[in-house]
């Protein structure tokens, strides 16, 4: 590891990378990267590069682990060997086993887990390579396969960290901000503005916590925005005609989860079918499916327009 | 811990008391359980603190020994803390290895304890990259009546600054008090239809969807905070549950702390 640096931001307010104390790195994201898998999203934020990818709603073994009234979410943060500079040993470690809980804990508020009770989505977020702020950036690459995956989402969830330096505070932490600051303050916003993950170490006063987490807002925006513009790439052209718009943002998303959860609590054997069925808005899947040989993309088509806050995959 | 088994019909029950505004044992919402408190409670032990949070106890020993310092640290002393779910302490733990839930609490804990500079690591030095005092700290729940978090925070901070380096023991000059500069405390909060209650009970961590611990320090500043649980919070919510916890975490070091 290298040693402290003597500053960490300069006269003209740079940091050491260059960046302004509210600027992150560049991040760039890809979706549908690993075909197998229902969603997937590699992202890479500065030197981080991380691949997330969701299966499910699938079929859970064993069997006592079925929850009777929701899916089940497992999540799973781990770090490749390679990724950091010793090498570290494969496998889970305490540190990635509660990654892994926040991060769970982060999704289980947005995602609609009453929908296919007794069933399972798998999240894998694999770190490849890491440099500071590595359980965000794998939130915001999960977040963004399961909306790939098409898995019915209150909205999208983005995470970034506040770190204090120099007494001063600063946006997504870098490697040596990390290593050597004051403190580092992950979190995550979703779309409806709620928090969903929040960690801290470090030392902040009353007044600059509030202020972080102004910072950590703004900046889980411009990631939700990113996302958002992401996802419209890959789906929107196939999403041309106005009707569909009009159609899924005037769906009642009372009325149709309400209708999947009877479907659900009749059968909950049958998981797996309740999942393409309820997929089966013939109109939108046909048209996806022009460009997508899998099934089940109904649902970012309409988180690129979700501006407001109901997302869903639209069904019956 | 939401692992808790528990009727539906009490939990209904607990939530539609707290949105009349009340709570299961008749306290109010920014109230904590009765605290006792006994210091010094195992000789053998170079500090230890045996803490009850109403029916809550654990009991939280410190040891000291001699080791070599990590690299990147050579002149500074190391901690260790440990906190596991034993089965002796409730029905629903079970031995084996830490689930998720323990080893969250656990790295809480020690990052709380850690990160607020609590110890003043620099003067735990013997030879600089060769020896210094390594500090275990382990709590040992007993009874679990619901936050357990809290419980441990308080308890091992009493059970460090009641503590002695035994430097006679280990042949390294004379017994002092290990050097303690602050007193971080953790205080937990959780989410039940919106209100933020202080010290959740074993039946209001069962009903509830989100909790959030915050450690802060004498100067009123914050030295750590972790959300858990399924559900999320508003940015009202988290602020002022800031606010509370660091109020909180005062009257306690006031009640408790000051006289030891």
């Amino acid at each position: 590891m290298s040693d402290k640096p003597e500053k960490f931001i300069d006269e003209n307010g740079l940091r050491l990378d260059g960046r302004q104390v509210d600027e992150m790195r560049p991040m760039k994201m890809e979706l549908g990267v690993i075909s197998r898998a229902d969603g997937s999203c590699y992202l890479e934020w500065g030197k981080n590069k991380v691949m997330a990818a969701v299966y499910g709603p699938r079929e859970l073994h064993p069997r006592r682990m079925q929850k009777a009234d929701s899916v089940l979410i497992r999540y799973r943060y781990n770090m490749a060997a390679f990724s950091v500079e010793d090498r570290i040993r494969p496998g889970p470690n305490r540190r990635s086993i509660e990654i892994s809980k926040v991060s769970r804990e982060a999704f289980e508020p947005v995602v609609l887990t009453h929908l296919y009770p007794g069933a399972v989505i798998d999240v894998f977020a694999e770190v490849l390579q890491a440099d500071a702020g590595t359980r965000t950036a794998a939130i915001n690459a999960a977040s963004m396969a399961l909306a790939d995956a098409g898995i019915p989402m209150k909205g999208l969830v983005a995470a970034c960290a506040v770190g204090k330096v120099d007494g001063q505070l600063v946006l997504d932490l870098n490697k040596a901000e990390d290593n050597f600051g004051d403190a580092d303050f992950p979190m995550t916003f979703t779309q409806d503005g709620e928090v969903s993950l929040v960690q801290m170490d470090g030392n902040f006063t009353q007044e600059e916590f509030k202020q972080a987490v102004e910072m950590c807002k703004e900046g889980c925006q411009k990631i939700l925005g990113m996302q958002q513009e992401a996802l419209r790439n890959k789906f929107a052209g196939e999403l041309s005609t106005d009707e569909v718009d009009v159609e899924l943002i005037e769906e009642d998303v009372v009325e149709a989860e309400s209708d999947d959860v009877d479907e659900g609590a009749a059968e909950p054997e049958e998981v797996d079918e309740d999942v393409e069925e309820s997929q089966d808005d013939v109109e939108d899947h046909s048209m996806i499916k022009a460009d997508e040989p899998e099934f089940e993309e109904d649902e970012p088509e309409d988180e690129p327009e979700s501006e407001e806050d109901e997302p869903e995959e639209e069904t019956a | 811990m939401s692992n808790e088994v528990m009727s539906a019909l009490k939990k209904d029950y607990i939530y539609n008391l707290i949105l009349k505004g009340e709570r299961s044992d008749g306290r109010a919402f920014d109230e904590f359980r009765d605290i006792e408190l006994r210091t010094n409670v195992i000789e053998k032990a170079e500090g230890s603190a045996w803490l009850k949070l109403g029916k809550t106890e654990v009991l939280v020993g410190v040891k000291l020994q001699v080791g070599k310092p990590f690299p990147d640290s050579a002149d500074q002393g190391v901690i260790i803390t440990s906190l596991e779910l034993n089965p002796i302490a409730s029905p629903d733990f079970e031995a084996g290895p830490p689930r998720e839930n323990a080893i969250e609490m656990a790295r809480v804990a020690d990052r709380g304890i850690r990160e607020s500079g609590a110890i003043d690591l620099t003067k735990l030095c013997i030879t600089e990259g060769e020896e210094v005092w390594m500090v275990f700290i382990d709590v040992h729940v007993l009874n679990n009546y619901g936050n357990i978090q809290d419980a441990a925070s308080l308890g091992a901070i009493a059970a460090l600054m009641t503590a002695t380096i035994p430097a006679e023991r280990e042949g390294k000059g004379e017994d002092s008090p290990l050097p303690i500069r602050d007193m971080p405390l953790a205080v937990t909060l959780v989410n039940i239809g919106g209100s933020m209650l202080v010290d959740p009970g074993l039946d209001e961590e069962a009903v509830c969807g989100t909790r959030i611990t915050i450690v802060s320090n004498q100067d009123g500043s914050i030295s750590g905070m972790q959300k858990s649980g399924d559900g999320a919070l508003t940015e009202e919510q988290l602020l002022s549950a800031v606010e509370m916890a660091c109020k909180k975490a005062s009257q306690i070091r006031e009640a408790n702390l000051l006289n030891i």
